[in-house]
Formats: structure tokens, C-alpha cells, sequence
């Protein structure tokens, strides 16, 4: 026997069956209700509803199938289609970029021709001793 | 039910010859009386209903091996508050399940009496009565309830629902006592 158990056995020694009247008057008239509820309950007329809702069992099955095969499908197809785009706009970028560094590789292979030629003269005959002396007096000063 | 001695306890000579018969006759005898106190303890009508069904079904089963140590009401009782006990205990570990339950509203518990020679003023009062009482056994521990309902509902004396329920008289008696109290207290409260 518990502790649990001895305690309730040590309870105060209270006759439990001794009632006064108007406790035992709400217990006749909670036992009398409880027994017109329970024999009402019993012959009741019973309803049968299960016919109706197997029948839209199936149907309902299916349409949610297909629903749950619509929406895992889209999204794979959108996700596909996703991918697909991302790859092509990689693919222009990539294009674009190309296409710039080349331009501007011919512009700047345009300016430096124009430098050069801007730039480059012919000596004139007349100032070539001239110009012979300087490397000379370079030569020297080195 | 007036033929039918409901506690009459079956002899051992008498279950010796327990007969498909017998089982009919023990549920035509029982079967009204284990439905009111399962209805009385859920106050749901459909899971009384089917726990009732339950009760007679692993009766039917076990029929053979009752060897009448105990009035079949005892023994009848006694599956009805097992599997009772299997059905909440089930329901608390399937908590995500549905958790809400078909049990009948306090108020609408309370508006059954039975037809008699009764003033409306008397019928207030009776159901008011009524009403309070389900309120201190909705507050009650199960063991205290399902003691107080063998005890006011089902009328058994404190050696039956000892055999019922498997605890000691004293047990039994504490358990009264405090279900006593509630309700005291609960009529109390209404004055």
C-alpha cells in the first residue's frame, strides 16, 4: 500500500453515507436527471450520414492528387525556366563584357596610332649636324 | 430491469454453465445500467455509446473464462472503467490529434429531469441542483468521480465499488468523503 493510499485511509472518519436532507435531495435529483438523460440517449432515433461522404471520398482524393502533382510540378518548371534565364543573361553579360574590352582595346590601339603620328616628325636635313653634335656632347658629358 | 436483480452475485455452479444465452441475458440486464454511468462519467453521448459497445464486445470475448467470483455488474463495471481509463490515456499521448471532445455542456447536462408532478418553480430548483452538483464532479479527481457516481448514480455500497474499482473500502470511503465535500461545498456556494 503507498503513502498515497494511507493518507486517504487516514482521512477524518466522516461517515460518508450520512446525508443531510438537502444534499440528499440534489443527489436524487442529480441521479433522476442523469437516468432521464441516459434513457433518453438510449432510444433515440439514430442518423446515418456515413453513405453521402464516402462517396466524395474518391473524388476528393484525386482532385487533392492532383493538385499536390500541379503545384510540385510548376514549381519545378518555374525553377527550371529560372535557371534557364539565369544561364542566358550569364551568357549576354559575359558577351557584352567581351565585346567592351575588345572595343576598347581598338580605340585605344586607334589613339595611341594617332599619338604616334602626331607625335613622330621627320627631322629636316638642315639641323641633322645639330642634332649629331648633341649626341656628341652627351657622349662627353657622360 | 425490475426482473433482473442487477448485483445478484453468479455462483461458481452457475458460471460452470455460462451459456451464450446467459451472456444476452446478463447484457439485456447491464447493458442500460453500464451506458448511463459511462455517459454519467463522459458526458458524451457517442463515446459512451461506443465504450459501452466496447465493454460488451471484450465481454463477449473473455465470457467463457468468467468464473463468477464476482456479480457479472462487478465484472462488467469493472472493463467499462478499464477501458474508460485506456481512452483518456489515449487521447493524452494523440494530443495533436483532435483535441476538442463531444462532451455535453454543463448547463445542457443539467436540463434533463424526469417528467413527474412538478411545479415549474420546483423544476428550477431541481435543475439548479442538478446543475451545481455536475459542476463539483466536473472538479473532482477521477478516482473521486467515478467513486461518487458508482456511490450516487449507480447506488452500489462501498464493498461493490471496492470490487469495481480495485481499491481498499477505506480507499473508497476517503475518496467519498472528499467527493462529499465538493459537492457541500459547491451547494454552498449557491446560497
Amino acid at each position: 500500500m503507498n503513502r498515497r493510499e494511507e493518507d486517504l485511509q487516514h482521512a477524518p472518519d466522516h461517515d460518508p453515507l450520512e446525508l443531510e436532507p438537502e444534499l440528499r435531495e440534489a443527489l436524487g435529483n442529480f441521479k433522476s436527471s442523469v437516468n432521464a438523460w441516459s434513457e433518453a440517449m438510449m432510444h433515440r432515433p439514430r442518423e446515418i450520414k456515413a453513405q453521402a461522404r464516402s462517396s466524395w471520398a474518391a473524388p476528393k482524393w484525386a482532385l487533392g492528387c492532383a493538385v499536390f502533382l500541379a503545384t510540385v510540378s510548376g514549381g519545378v518548371y518555374q525553377n527550371h525556366r529560372h535557371l534557364e534565364a539565369a544561364k542566358a543573361q550569364t551568357a549576354r553579360i559575359a558577351e557584352q563584357q567581351r565585346l567592351q574590352s575588345a572595343q576598347r582595346a581598338q580605340e585605344e590601339a586607334d589613339l595611341l596610332a594617332k599619338v604616334d603620328n602626331d607625335i613622330a616628325r621627320q627631322v629636316p636635313s638642315a639641323l641633322e649636324p645639330l642634332a649629331s653634335l648633341m649626341d656628341d656632347n652627351q657622349n662627353i658629358g657622360n | 430491469m425490475a426482473a433482473c436483480t442487477t448485483l445478484e452475485p453468479m455462483v461458481n455452479a452457475t458460471a460452470e454453465l455460462a451459456a451464450p444465452q446467459e451472456f444476452d441475458s446478463a447484457v439485456a440486464c447491464h447493458r442500460a445500467q453500464i451506458f448511463r454511468f459511462l455517459l454519467s462519467s463522459t458526458r458524451d453521448v457517442d463515446l459512451a455509446e461506443t465504450l459501452t459497445q466496447d465493454c460488451l464486445l471484450k465481454a463477449h470475448r473473455n465470457w467463457s473464462t468468467f468464473r463468477g467470483e464476482s456479480s457479472v455488474l462487478t465484472w462488467l463495471m469493472r472493463i467499462a472503467i478499464n477501458l474508460q481509463k485506456d481512452h483518456w490515456r489515449n487521447r493524452r499521448l494523440q494530443f495533436w490529434r483532435q483535441t476538442q471532445t463531444n462532451a455535453v455542456d454543463l448547463d445542457e447536462a443539467s436540463e434533463w429531469l424526469p417528467s413527474g408532478e412538478r411545479s415549474a418553480e420546483q423544476c428550477i430548483l431541481a435543475k439548479e441542483q442538478v446543475a451545481h452538483v455536475w459542476r463539483a464532479v466536473e472538479n473532482l479527481s477521477e478516482r473521486q468521480r467515478t467513486v461518487f457516481l458508482l456511490r450516487f448514480v449507480e447506488e452500489l455500497d462501498l464493498k461493490q465499488i471496492a470490487d469495481v474499482t480495485g481499491m481498499g473500502e477505506g480507499t473508497v470511503k476517503a475518496h467519498l468523503s472528499r467527493a462529499l465535500a465538493r459537492v457541500r461545498k459547491q451547494l454552498g456556494e449557491k446560497q
